[in-house]
């Protein structure tokens, strides 16, 4: 196992890992443990990881309900002071009516998640239009 | 990842119904959660007991799941009450406020006595 980079190793460098998966709810997992596993050569704390995590497969899985033709791409970069998650699917969203949530239980879950996601990471951006949906989750170290 | 999901009934004539949920609840396994969640109300069950004690993540669509099987419990003057000790998953029902709406235990004796 290679040590935690510290805040000060590589205090100006950058480290770029990008995941490309299909948007289907299957693959969701891998995305989370992927980012949790970046997310750790930082020193995060365990509690903080359990929040990466969630926020990550919440941002997957608004990506996939929006809709789209794309698949799901991660790309987490690791600063010496945070990580920055950046998920996006291209593509289209579903044509209003075309995936009618099944009960309003349902239709409760994407707006949860979304504040599942503002609440656990230090800052989002959240963008969804006609080419696609983009979340980028930032989160800080010692918060 | 994958969730196993048992249920089973309490002795004695409270009529409560447990359901043993292991492992993951997420996009991909909640429908399994929900499926017999559902079976359960459809067959009459409306005192439930959820246990989370071996469940290790829970996303927002886990959630949901829960707050539609109480939502339907309710109509039929039911609750659903839940057992969960693990920090990270009571954060997230504190976090959502659903800490308030469903009954949450430390132990299935104690969800059971309250029903």
């Amino acid at each position: 196992m290679r040590q935690p980079l510290s805040p000060q190793s590589g205090a100006n460098k950058s480290r770029r890992v990008e995941l490309h998966i299909p948007a289907e709810p299957e693959w969701v997992g891998v995305a989370r443990l992927t980012a949790a596993g970046i997310a750790s050569r930082l020193d995060f704390s365990i509690e903080d990881l359990e929040d990466l995590k969630l926020a990550v497969a919440e941002a997957c899985n608004c990506c996939i309900q929006n809709g789209g033709d794309g698949d799901l791409s991660m790309a987490c970069e690791l600063q010496s002071d945070h990580i920055a998650i950046a998920v996006e699917r291209r593509g289209a969203l579903a044509k209003p009516g075309a995936r009618q949530p099944a009960s309003g239980d349902d239709a409760e879950l994407g707006g949860l998640g979304v504040f599942l996601i503002r609440a656990l990471m230090d800052d989002v951006v959240y963008s969804s239009d006609q080419t696609g949906t983009r979340l980028t989750l930032i989160k800080r170290l010692g918060k | 990842m994958d969730i196993k999901v048992d249920v089973r009934q309490t002795d004695g004539a409270s009529g409560v119904s447990v359901v043993d949920l292991n492992g993951e609840i997420d996009v991909y396994t909640s429908p399994k959660v929900k499926e017999t969640i559902t079976d359960l109300i459809d067959k009459g069950h409306y005192s439930l007991v959820i246990n989370l004690e071996n469940v290790r993540y829970i996303d927002s669509t886990g959630l949901g799941v829960l707050i539609g099987g109480l939502k339907r419990v309710r109509e039929h003057s039911g609750t659903v009450h839940l057992v969960c000790t693990n920090p990270q998953i009571k954060k997230i029902f504190d976090i959502t406020g659903l800490a308030k709406i469903f009954g949450i235990f430390d132990s299935e004796q104690a969800a059971c006595a309250s029903l």
